[in-house]
């Protein structure tokens, strides 16, 4: 807002007096006025800022942690780099061989087989109904179910833990009043999973409403009502028109998502710490553990070398499938 | 006949939708209870008496005072971070130079780069430079995205060129041009990503954890992860702390619902 306010306050003094110059522009650039301008170094100042930070925090650390990942790095090599040595493929044969590293994949497979379609389904039942009418009623309900997509994962995490607490939970309480056995939400491996993809399906189904909702509003209503001319309606209409003309939000959705569960961290991290026995330690919040509580740096660096590798075949293979379906 | 239908259908949603806010009800109610209300069995939905005592608890005894204003410190620094993007934004779209394509490329292909792959090595990258265990440490990562640059260029091609040119040759430098020109003429573009940029600051989480250190630096999400621990002593306590947070943000959605709806669309999953 800052910015905005200073602005206005400007604007009337630009023609009047002559102003200092970004600092890449040159004064022949200047005096030749606007094809001169646009040659000269005026670009590469607008752009630098940024560009920068994103060198320094986007492509760097792949750099960074592709060379550290073939060292022993760890906390006392962070205070002197004479105790870091070189130590060739060794993380990765460990990697290989740590069943840690392979329960982590395991359990952001089984989010993402379990997660993917729980919110697709979700989400675009609840997209499909909000379509049926743009009253005021339904403009509000919209706003409902796309609050938790903007409240801190942190703080939604926690309600839920109150929630699902055992000795003076809520939803236990519901369970038994209804004469149904109380449930080890967050102690039993098995349900400590559901647990925590519920609270992380809760928060994603917001936003992708939003996006189906889009997709669905686009679709002409001709369509529709050529089609009942037909005799389809209901399920053959969605069936044959709106599924189809959906394929490409479905696609997004489904893509986004699945990235959305190979990142999954926030949740379990504070729900469970990974745990009961690592049942929800996801692979990021593996990297996490290796890196920030056992300090071992060199070996999570590979791990997060190989998420990268991960994380670029599926947006490799998204790329694709976008292209065939452009088509 | 498609009336009934939509009535139906509304009560469904209608349902759904109470189901989805639940939780955040349930939240404020639990943190006005008094600290043993909060933890009887069974529960109560309403608090017997409206207590403010767990709020003053966050900011007397603990430190949330101090975590407040670290978060806003992010938020403020995650600013200037929507500043340099505005000009990229700016630099993209409105000028032709050598290497535009090559370089905004590459800005796009950090979109692919999530921050879990990047948290150990840009922990290393800030600790060699002394950033770590400060609260301006804490905004770098995120400070500048490759989607809110593209949003910017996005609507900065549709400004016309023959306005800029005329303050040109009114011999206005060309940064005087961006900031009195092109930006006044943004505001759309400006509101969404005023919108996101403190959103992504105020419910920052992993940064803050990794980079903060020691509790002077902590943000609100730092502070309320470690009320976790305190589960089974204080759920008042807690859900006050989650209030907080949650509040502010719900707040801004309701007065700028449009804005943020649209960004997020435009954002596709952040």
């Amino acid at each position: 807002m800052g910015v905005l306010g200073r602005q206005e306050v400007t604007t009337a003094a630009v023609p009047a007096r002559p102003t200092h110059h970004e600092p890449g522009s040159t004064n022949t650039s200047r005096k030749q006025r606007i094809s001169a301008a646009t040659k000269s170094l005026t670009p590469y100042g607008f752009v630098a800022p940024s560009f920068l930070f994103l060198l320094a925090f986007g492509i760097l650390p792949i750099v960074v942690a592709a060379v550290v990942s073939f060292t022993d790095l760890d906390i006392t090599g962070l205070a002197n780099p004479d105790n870091i040595s070189y130590i060739g493929l060794e993380n990765y044969r460990r990697l290989i061989s740590d069943s840690d590293f392979w329960r982590s994949l395991q359990t952001t497979g089984i989010f993402i087989v379990f997660g993917v379609p729980s919110i697709i389904v979700i989400s675009l039942t609840i997209a499909l109904g909000l379509s049926v009418s743009s009253s005021r009623l339904f403009r509000v309900l919209r706003m409902f179910y796309f609050l938790p997509a903007i409240t801190a994962i942190v703080a939604i995490s926690l309600i839920w833990g109150f929630m699902y607490n055992t000795q003076f939970g809520l939803l236990n309480y519901l369970l038994t009043s209804i004469g149904s056995s109380p449930i080890n939400w967050l102690s039993d491996p098995q349900m400590a999973k559901v647990s925590v993809a519920i609270v992380a399906i809760w928060r994603a189904t917001g936003l992708n409403i939003i996006i189906f909702l889009a997709a669905i509003q686009s679709i002409p209503r001709d369509y529709y009502e050529a089609a009942a001319i037909d005799g389809a309606t209901g399920w053959a209409s969605f069936r044959w028109i709106t599924f189809p003309l959906l394929r490409f939000a479905l696609l997004f959705v489904t893509v986004t998502t699945l990235i959305a569960w190979l990142q999954f961290f926030d949740e379990p991290f504070v729900l469970t710490d990974g745990g009961p026995v690592g049942a929800t330690t996801s692979i990021s919040l593996f990297i996490y553990q290796e890196g920030f509580s056992f300090n071992r740096f060199g070996y999570a660096s590979a791990g997060t070398v190989v998420l990268f590798l991960i994380i670029v075949t599926v947006t490799a293979f998204q790329l694709r499938l976008y292209r065939s379906n452009h088509a | 006949m498609r009336n009934a239908r939509v009535r139906l259908i509304g009560a469904g949603l209608a349902l759904g939708a109470l189901l989805t806010a639940f939780p955040f009800v349930w939240m404020v109610f639990t943190s006005l209870k008094p600290l043993n209300e909060a933890r009887t069995y069974p529960p109560k939905i309403l608090p017997s008496t409206v207590e403010w005592g767990s709020y003053l608890t966050l900011f007397r005894e603990l430190d949330f005072g101090r975590y407040t204003v670290n978060t806003i410190i992010v938020v403020m620094v995650g600013f200037i971070g929507m500043f340099f993007m505005a000009m990229a934004g700016y630099g993209f779209a409105k000028f032709e130079f050598r290497g535009r394509r090559a370089m905004f490329l590459l800005v796009l292909t950090t979109l692919m780069i999530p921050v879990q792959v990047t948290l150990i090595p840009t922990y290393l990258i800030l600790n060699s430079v002394g950033l770590t265990n400060t609260v301006v440490g804490i905004a770098m990562p995120t400070l500048v995205s490759a989607f809110g640059i593209f949003l910017f260029r996005q609507f900065m091609e549709t400004l016309p060129t023959e306005i800029l040119d005329a303050a040109r040759l009114d011999g206005a430098g060309e940064f005087r041009i961006f900031l009195s020109v092109a930006l006044p003429m943004s505001t759309p573009i400006l509101a969404v990503m005023t919108i996101l940029t403190f959103i992504a600051g105020w419910n920052s989480f992993i940064w803050p954890l990794v980079i903060a250190g020691q509790q002077e630096n902590y943000t609100l999400s730092v502070g309320l992860a470690l009320l976790n621990q305190q589960v089974s002593i204080n759920p008042a306590l807690q859900m006050a702390g989650a209030s907080l947070m949650v509040i502010p943000t719900i707040v801004l959605f309701v007065l700028l619902q449009r804005h943020i709806v649209q960004g997020f669309t435009m954002s596709g999953i952040n």
